[in-house]
């Protein structure tokens, strides 16, 4: 397909399709962001699905290729802002092993965009939604993800 | 065979409005293990709770699905209803279809229904894989371990001792009472410090529920909130406690006089001594590294005056272990070193250039100079004294980037004590800014520049230097925008208040964390500012950070209330979601051990049975007291080995599953 075909494509596409995306969220920050979101009436896209964790440092990247596996098309990982961990230091080890994952992710071709590990404290409703409507937006230009799909 | 039920909730309109729940509940009957599902006004109510119950009666549920709020509102109450249904609290999930849902998504009803569909799934999916959960339990030793004998040590354990409670005061000097006891009158009242120290020092020491073990040091803590495991190091005295009656003759005749710790190097002392008149306990000590005997096999004296024969060369260290159910930090400040970083103050080598402590000495009437304002140097009476500000704090380039707080108060305090005794005498008191809050101390400071005509000078001192026997400051008066110079007598710093020394060590040993400059850190700065993040282990006084003595009492009396709520049960519920380890997988690797924050995970030994053989191996082992249900552990494993219970690898893979179908 060429470019601009390929373009085209996408642009047919963006109509009707909308990405899936899974959130993994801490339960002390962005869970709490995301229900402050709810509380401020923030909207946002509704194609984000909220996984609650107790720790960003619990997500396991094994999670996060799951979801690729099983046809989402981003992934959030979202925790408290360095040095507000609700455990003192389980989001640093997120962010260590987030920063080495997405590199993987990159080696095997899924663009940067996809896979996403932001800092969301509970307070910051608003910066969730904007958050989730960014995601959205960026995955939706790049289309269906592809790469590491399960065959069905 | 899982029996789900599913309840989706309306929220009066909050849900109902934008999500077609009778649809999500119908969606809900093809999934996986759901028999039976159905929608409700208010599932939170009453009424809403029994239609859980009845259900899970006539349907034979045996998991639950709540459809409607957040969990971090109404899991416990979900939870308690399937206590009142007879299952097991933890066999509930939620979707959150109000606050992830219908309130963020109003304008799109269809979406918003549809993802209803896909949390609910996602609910059925983690709650298809969840098994029964059991709170711990774990008896609680009702003693408490105070580290620290100054003003906050003191309370606290009094606090504590009144309640019912037995306390150990673990203080490393030979005497407690702290920097309290060195002072001399106390702003912003002038009370005496002694007179309101040593009380307090005689009534933690004749408590019946208060133990001392001064000079001795902790050596290491080991178990957790309610149960800690705690060795001490009694140091040797050389002078037998229960012998000696402290009548001082031993102090009198021995012939070797070095520097004073308690008087800052201000006045002289024996090698067998009472740090101060009133010590408590109030018995000497021989200071090993001086002691003619100890060192050089000579002398003696002490032994052969002592009437009671109290003296005992070969005393040695003890090593004591105990058990306690809760610490209180209280091990203070002390005063931060100016003398490596302030080359322009003269790095310590003019004798006249002292800090504030020295000065407490110096204006003490039990202190070395009988409470006459001399001159180390020389002994003269000061009649220009100059004292600088913020020595060390509020500077980005030496010493400390934080405020002391209680240096603005004793600078006042020193000057008001100077022109009391020395009506004509001159007080030049160099500062950055005069910060005074609390109760009476704006007008204690008022008082001292306006009623005792102590002049206040904005700008910082560049440089000290001796002339002949005054001391040149010269300085920068920003307020006229003018170079100043003052011939002084004597100088003080009012020395920034800095974390001891080897603070982040004992921090280390007993396992919770501090900050960059060695003050030990809260578990939360506005809502927990007396609990470190280790459960069990508090915080008292100045340990957490420069405070004056009314903040301090309060505090320590706070962390009383803490350890006071931590006894009054038997017993302490434990959460169930916590780590576990499946030692079948466990290879021993112990990498999960250092990235738990809160030390909860050790190697332990099993035997096991392999071809008719008995083998030993290690393998990783999380103690329940201690782990708060974090995770970081599990993706350490790379074995999979160790689990969150509630949040199993099985659980949240099941969510994604779900969520992506
Ligand atoms: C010059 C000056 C003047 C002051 N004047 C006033 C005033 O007028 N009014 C006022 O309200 N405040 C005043 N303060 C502040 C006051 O000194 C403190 O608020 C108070 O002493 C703090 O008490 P604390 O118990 O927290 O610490 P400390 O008094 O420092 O006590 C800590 C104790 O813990 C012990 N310790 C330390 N480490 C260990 C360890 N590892 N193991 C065992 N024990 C250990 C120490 O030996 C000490 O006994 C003044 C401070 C200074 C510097
Ligand atoms: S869950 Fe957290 S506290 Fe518990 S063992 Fe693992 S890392 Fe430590
Ligand atoms: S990381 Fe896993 S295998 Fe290694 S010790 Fe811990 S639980 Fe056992």
């Amino acid at each position: 397909m060429s470019v601009e075909q390929n373009t085209l494509e996408r642009e047919k596409q963006q109509g009707e399709w909308t990405p899936k995306i899974v959130g993994f969220c801490c339960n002390w920050c962005s869970y709490a962001g995301a229900d402050l979101a709810g509380t401020s009436r923030f909207q946002y896209p509704s194609n984000l699905r909220i996984i609650r964790v107790p720790c960003s440092g619990r997500v396991n990247p094994h999670m996060v290729i799951r979801a690729f596996q099983k046809g989402a098309d981003g992934v959030l990982v979202a925790g408290c802002h360095p040095g507000d961990c609700h455990y003192a230091t389980g989001n640093y080890y997120a962010r260590r092993r987030m920063l080495v994952f997405k590199r993987l992710l990159e080696y095997v071709g899924i663009e940067p965009e996809r896979f996403q590990a932001r800092w969301i404290s509970g307070s910051e409703g608003q910066k969730f939604a904007e958050n989730a409507i960014k995601l959205s937006e960026e995955i939706k230009a790049l289309g269906p993800n592809r790469k590491l799909r399960d065959v069905r | 065979m899982k029996r789900i039920g599913v309840f989706v909730c309306h929220c009066g309109s909050n849900i109902a409005a934008v999500v077609d729940v009778k649809k999500v509940a119908e969606e809900a009957k093809s999934m996986l293990g759901v028999v039976y599902s159905t929608d409700y006004q208010y599932m939170c109510s009453e009424p809403g709770q029994d239609v859980i119950i009845k259900a899970v009666k006539e349907h034979n549920l045996n998991r639950v699905v709540v459809a409607a709020c957040s969990p971090r509102l109404h899991e416990p109450t979900f939870r308690k209803t399937l206590e009142n249904a007879g299952l097991n609290p933890y066999y509930v999930e939620m979707a959150n279809l109000r606050e992830h849902c219908s309130w963020v998504h109003p304008n799109d009803k269809e979406g918003a229904t549809l993802k209803s569909i896909d949390l609910v799934r996602k609910a059925v999916a983690k709650v298809n894989k969840t098994v029964a959960l059991f709170p711990g339990e774990i008896p609680v030793e009702k003693r408490c371990l105070v580290i620290g004998g100054g003003i906050a040590g003191m309370q606290t354990a009094i606090d504590v001792a009144d309640m019912g409670y037995e306390v150990i005061i673990l203080e490393r000097e030979a005497t407690i009472g702290g920097k309290m006891a060195i002072l001399d009158k106390t702003f912003p009242t002038m009370d005496c410090s002694a007179c309101i120290c040593t009380p307090k020092m005689v009534d933690a020491a004749q408590h019946p529920n208060i133990k001392l073990y001064t000079l001795s040091e902790l050596e290491s803590v080991g178990g957790y909130v309610g149960n800690f495991e705690v060795t001490i190091r009694k140091k040797a005295r050389y002078v037998d406690m229960v012998k000696c009656t402290g009548c001082g003759i031993c102090e009198a005749k021995c012939p070797k006089k070095v520097e004073s710790e308690f008087d800052y190097g201000m006045g002289k002392r024996p090698c067998i001594y009472k740090p101060f008149p009133q010590a408590v306990p109030n018995k000497p000590m021989i200071d090993p590294e001086n002691c003619r005997k100890l060192k050089e096999n000579k002398c003696g004296v002490c032994a052969k005056v002592c009437p009671t024969d109290a003296v005992n060369f070969e005393d040695k260290d003890e090593l004591v272990t105990e058990r306690f159910g809760a610490i209180v930090m209280a091990t203070g400040y002390e005063l931060y070193d100016w003398k490596k970083d302030f080359g322009e103050y003269g790095y310590g080598k003019y004798p006249d250039v002292i800090d504030g402590l020295q000065f407490e000495r110096l204006v003490n009437a039990s202190g070395p100079t009988m409470g006459k304002i001399k001159r180390p140097s020389d002994g003269e009476i000061p009649q220009d004294i100059v004292i600088i500000k913020c020595v060390g704090s509020r500077s980005t380039e030496k010493g400390k980037t934080y405020c002391s707080k209680i240096c603005c108060m004793y600078t006042a305090k020193h000057a008001t004590q100077i022109l009391e005794k020395n009506p004509n005498a001159n007080v030049y008191i160099f500062y950055m800014d005069v910060r005074t809050p609390g109760k009476m101390y704006d007008e204690f400071y008022m008082r001292a520049k306006e009623g005792y005509g102590a002049t206040y000078l904005r700008g910082q001192v560049s440089k000290i230097y001796q002339e002949g026997k005054k001391l040149i400051v010269k300085a920068e008066d920003t307020l006229v925008g003018k170079p100043v110079e003052v011939k002084a007598d004597m100088v003080i710093l009012a020395t920034a208040a800095a974390a001891v020394k080897d603070s982040s060590e004992i921090a280390q040993t007993v396992g919770f964390s501090y900050d960059k400059d060695g003050f030990f850190t809260e578990a939360h700065p506005k809502l927990r500012p007396i609990e470190t993040n280790t459960a069990g282990v508090f915080l008292a006084g100045t340990c957490q950070g420069p405070k004056d003595i009314p903040e301090t009492v309060s505090q320590a009396t706070a962390a009383a209330a803490k350890v006071g709520a931590l006894f009054s049960k038997d017993k302490m519920a434990t959460s169930p979601m916590i780590s576990y380890v499946d030692e079948g997988l466990c290879s021993g690797c112990g990498l999960c051990i250092p990235v738990c924050p809160y030390k909860a995970i050790e190697l332990i030994t099993i035997k096991e049975r392999v071809h008719g053989g008995e083998v030993e191996r290690q393998v990783a082992n999380v103690n329940a007291g201690l782990c708060q249900g974090c995770g970081p552990c599990t993706v350490a494993c790379r074995s999979g080995a160790i689990n969150l219970r509630g949040f199993t690898n099985q659980q949240i893979l099941a969510e994604v599953d779900a969520a992506c179908q």
